[in-house]
């Protein structure tokens, strides 16, 4: 199994690398729909059917919502000359990718072994699973344990379609004079 | 926006209820098996906007739509607050969210106190969300060719 999962995640690894370098944009974001794609596979194979099932049918929406853009707008990509302070940028990046890299070894240093926190919470979210009478654990823990979560996702998402109709209604507006 | 040929729309009118049917197994089904309000919600979803791609649409009957699907995410939302805000009140312990009703027992449909209600309100509100995104973004598309 974790074989295949190599394989998913390599499949991944290269389907991004393919879509930074692709010419088309279209085919651009048909190769990063592998990325999608795969990690529902891998959901599948860690065994949590509830992510893959939210993650299929929310790639394939997004999917169709991009390439819907890309139909109506434009498949190529805008070329950009060779900028003279490329070097310093460069420079800059690699510096602050050290210094990350060091300040995240400092910080693993402190915590506590790797999976040892996990296996705490989970345990006492395993054993509470009973009290919340629900057949299905994930449902049981979002619903019950983690309420305010569900509460803070359903909010980001009303926040996230007030933000589209504002956005998309004063634009339409000011093409219409 | 312009529809698909008569065969796509045909096929499509078949398929769009069985999955919306889907997505409505999937939400009240949520505290048996796996999936749930948001998974369900997007199927649903999905159906909406397999129907509106294939079928075509005319602009004002998007906008009663659009509007008619605003309702429903905000009377959602409130719901899903109205909810917890029974659990604070009706029960002696004073918590928000808490499981108010009777348990019964584990696997039945009808068992887990709230948690289906709450997976239903859950998925309304995350189906009317996508498909406003949807016509919001098809309805623009609509206004700015004209």
């Amino acid at each position: 199994m974790e074989i295949y999962l190599i394989l998913m995640l390599v499949l991944m690894i290269l389907g991004s690398i393919y879509s930074l370098h692709a010419k088309d944009l279209l085919s651009a974001v048909i190769s990063y729909g592998i990325v999608g794609f795969a990690l529902v596979i891998a959901f599948l194979l860690l065994q949590a059917p509830d992510l893959a099932i939210v993650q299929v049918v929310v790639e394939i929406i997004t999917l169709i919502i991009m390439i819907a853009v890309i139909k109506d707008s434009t498949s190529e990509e805008l070329k950009s000359k060779f900028n003279p302070k490329f070097y310093i940028y460069f420079a800059v990046v690699a510096i602050f990718a050290i210094l990350f890299f060091y300040i995240f070894d400092r910080v693993t240093g402190t915590l506590s072994q790797f999976g040892e926190h996990f296996t705490r919470m989970a345990t006492a979210y395993i054993e509470g699973s009973q009290e919340t009478g629900s057949a299905n654990l994930v449902t049981g823990v979002i619903f019950d344990f983690r309420a305010y979560d569900t509460l803070g996702e359903a909010t980001v998402l009303f926040t996230a379609v007030i933000g589209v109709l504002t956005i998309l209604r004063i634009k339409g507006k000011k093409k219409e004079k | 926006m312009k529809g698909m040929t008569i065969i796509v729309k045909k096929i499509t009118q078949i398929m769009a209820p069985i999955i919306f049917l889907f997505g409505i197994y999937i939400i009240v089904h949520g505290h048996l098996t796996p999936g749930g309000g948001f998974a369900g919600g997007v199927i649903m979803a999905g159906a909406f906007i397999l129907l509106i791609l294939s079928d075509g649409s005319i602009l004002s009957s998007l906008r009663k739509e659009e509007s008619g699907l605003e309702f429903l995410e905000s009377a959602a939302i409130m719901g899903f607050l109205i909810i917890a805000g029974i659990g604070l009140l009706i029960s002696g312990t004073s918590v928000f969210f808490i499981n108010f009703l009777e348990k019964g027992t584990v696997g039945k449909l009808i068992s887990a106190g709230v948690i289906p209600i709450e997976n239903i309100v859950v998925g309304a509100e995350v189906c009317a969300a996508v498909s406003t995104i949807f016509i919001a973004l098809v309805v623009f598309k609509d206004e700015v060719s004209k």
